[in-house]
């Protein structure tokens, strides 16, 4: 965990986000700062922890294979930037 | 008699069903109460004044036909706008979603909506949830109700500023790493986060999904409880909601129990504001002085409450966030060559820097190689608070703490400055890290008038002793009837 040098530009792609320069270079020392403050995690002995994922134990919640009333088309496309005949537009993806 | 804004909703309630006021007299008092503080507030994102009216109307009839289904049938309720009302706006206060209107009701809407509570008005808060000071909106700052140049905590800052200010009887928040509590704290009022799972999260915009908690905001702490009640409830939508006998909390208010009451040492040290400290200390000898037993506990893990929350919160934020690719709902670039190139672009024009922040921390800590000296290292410490808090609970039956190390700070003063500002939830993020119920009640002021807050956290589903031991401080004083000026 010495690592508190970001790749940013591996970073920004892995979350599919631009990024102006000047926002890379201020993120990728403000986050440097906060990476170092979590060394403090490595005094800790953790090897015999279990991890936690949640607070309480959870398992699988199983349903019935039952129809549910859903959205009909015109309130599952309100949102959408941009629709046609019940689908949403996006731009060309194959030439 | 008090201005309607100045009562609390358990009143308003009682002279409802006296008959003594309308639903429709109490929404037109909040609504003008609005127009003449929002404007210095900036508490709502928007409201909608003519459904608002309509719905008052509704319950006005029920009541005449003898039709009211409860104590909040015809009170007004704001919420948060991470909560989905159908048809009505629902921003996160991003704009990423600044035009996008909810095709379907939160479980605590259809819930709030079947007890006849009128619900209005979305409540401006942090990009997405993820701040402590309200700046981070994508739309507008909230002010502090008691100095407006002060920020009023975060993220649910606009639920916490318009109770604070009168502009609802009580609203909604979620609390993730103690966005309910820290700005209850700050402006004065009572939040209160329940244990995790007790409130449906199905209709909430997730931040951190094993952290969300949906949760009250109100004057009191009866009125706290009086919505809590509205909101519990098991719903198979949501697979963390736990399906527990659900207790009467109002009426477990009232009580001649002797409690045990726990301070962890390591929330009194470097850091804390000594105005904040002098209040804390004074809460707990006010507990001595009602005869309940205060017991020295130690949480060694305390410290790691920031790191831990830096990781987990981000890491699922940058997971959840995914969703915003700008193709089926939310902002689209218009400037993307091509399809990949519109999710680039569209999730940098409409996230703001926080989010932007958040969302490369989490992406960075998850990812190959750093998986496991990051992520999986804090689920292993996260483990560790949790027993720390379960080891502490076998001395008490609650802890009492500051809610935050300072009162409100200055708008600006942290912005240029994550790590300062991350640390302003030192108290608060632990809680939510081991599932545990906390309340903030206020429980003082510093000498420049800010209103300060006592956390109380309790154990796990134990939100009616919790309540019981928060109700008990506050009839010793009057701190909650203070409003601000404005």
């Amino acid at each position: 965990m010495a690592h508190t040098e970001i790749d940013i530009d591996k970073v920004a792609k892995l979350a599919r986000l631009d990024l102006s320069d000047e926002e890379k270079q201020t993120y990728a020392a403000q986050l440097g700062q906060v990476l170092e403050h979590m060394e403090k995690l490595n005094a800790l002995n953790l090897d015999d922890v279990e991890p936690t994922a949640h607070s309480f134990p959870l398992s699988n919640v199983l349903d019935e294979d039952e129809p549910q009333p859903g959205f009909t088309p015109e309130e599952a496309l309100r949102n959408a930037p941009a629709a046609r005949e019940n689908q949403v537009v996006v731009p060309k993806v194959v030439e | 008699m008090a201005e309607i804004y100045e009562q609390t909703a358990a009143a308003l309630s009682d002279m409802l069903s006296k008959g003594e006021v309308s639903s429709k007299e109490i929404m037109a008092a909040y609504l003008s109460r609005i127009d003449n503080v929002d404007g210095k507030v900036r508490a709502f994102n928007s409201f909608d004044r003519d459904d608002a009216l309509l719905q008052a109307d509704a319950a006005d009839k029920r009541r005449m036909d003898g039709l009211a289904v409860g104590p909040l049938d015809g009170i007004p309720v704001a919420l948060k706008d991470v909560i989905a009302v159908k048809d009505q706006p629902l921003t996160a206060s991003s704009n990423m979603l600044k035009d996008f209107v909810s095709p379907y009701d939160a479980h605590v809407t259809e819930l709030l909506k079947r007890q006849g509570a009128v619900l209005f008005g979305r409540l401006n808060l942090d990009e997405f949830a993820m701040g402590s000071s309200t700046e981070n909106s994508g739309f507008a700052r909230t002010c502090n109700p008691w100095d407006l140049e002060r920020i009023p905590g975060g993220s649910s800052g606009g639920s916490a500023a318009a109770v604070a200010a009168g502009e609802a009887p009580f609203t909604l928040g979620s609390d993730t790493g103690g966005s309910i509590r820290q700005p209850a704290s700050l402006c004065g009022c009572v939040g209160m986060k329940p244990t995790y799972g007790l409130v449906s999260r199905y209709g909430l915009i997730a931040f951190a999904s094993s952290l969300d908690q949906i949760g009250p905001f109100a004057k009191t702490v009866e009125d706290a409880a009086l919505l809590l009640q509205g909101i519990v409830g098991h719903d198979r939508r949501d697979s963390t909601s736990i399906n527990t006998p659900v207790p009467d909390y109002r009426a477990a208010l009232k009580t001649d129990k002797k409690w045990r009451l726990g301070v962890p040492k390591e929330y009194f040290g470097e850091g804390l504001d000594p105005e904040v400290r002098a209040a804390i200390d004074a809460a707990i000898k006010s507990y001595e002085s009602m005869g309940h037993e205060i017991v020295e506990v130690s949480l060694p893990t305390t410290e790691l409450a920031v790191p831990v929350y830096y990781i987990l919160a981000p890491a699922e934020a940058s997971s959840n966030l995914s969703r915003y690719d700008g193709i089926r709902y939310g902002h689209r670039s218009q400037k993307a060559k091509d399809a990949i190139d519109v999710y680039y672009k569209s999730r940098a024009e409409g996230f703001g820097a926080e989010v932007k922040r958040r969302i490369i921390l989490g992406a960075y800590v998850l990812s190959s190689g750093y998986y496991d000296a990051y992520y999986l290292k804090a689920q292993k410490a996260r483990t560790i608070i949790r027993n720390d808090f379960n080891a502490a609970f076998e001395k008490c039956d609650a802890l009492l703490t500051p809610t935050s190390p300072t009162a409100a700070f200055k708008a600006g003063e942290k912005t240029d400055d994550p790590l300062s500002m991350y640390l302003s939830d030192i108290f608060t993020i632990n809680v939510n890290l081991a599932g545990l119920p906390g309340v903030s009640v206020p429980c003082g002021f510093t000498s420049g008038g800010l209103p300060i807050g006592l956390q109380i956290i309790g154990k796990a589903f134990e939100e009616a002793e919790m309540l019981a031991i928060a109700h008990a401080y506050e009839q010793q004083h009057d701190w909650s009837k203070r409003m601000p000026a404005l």
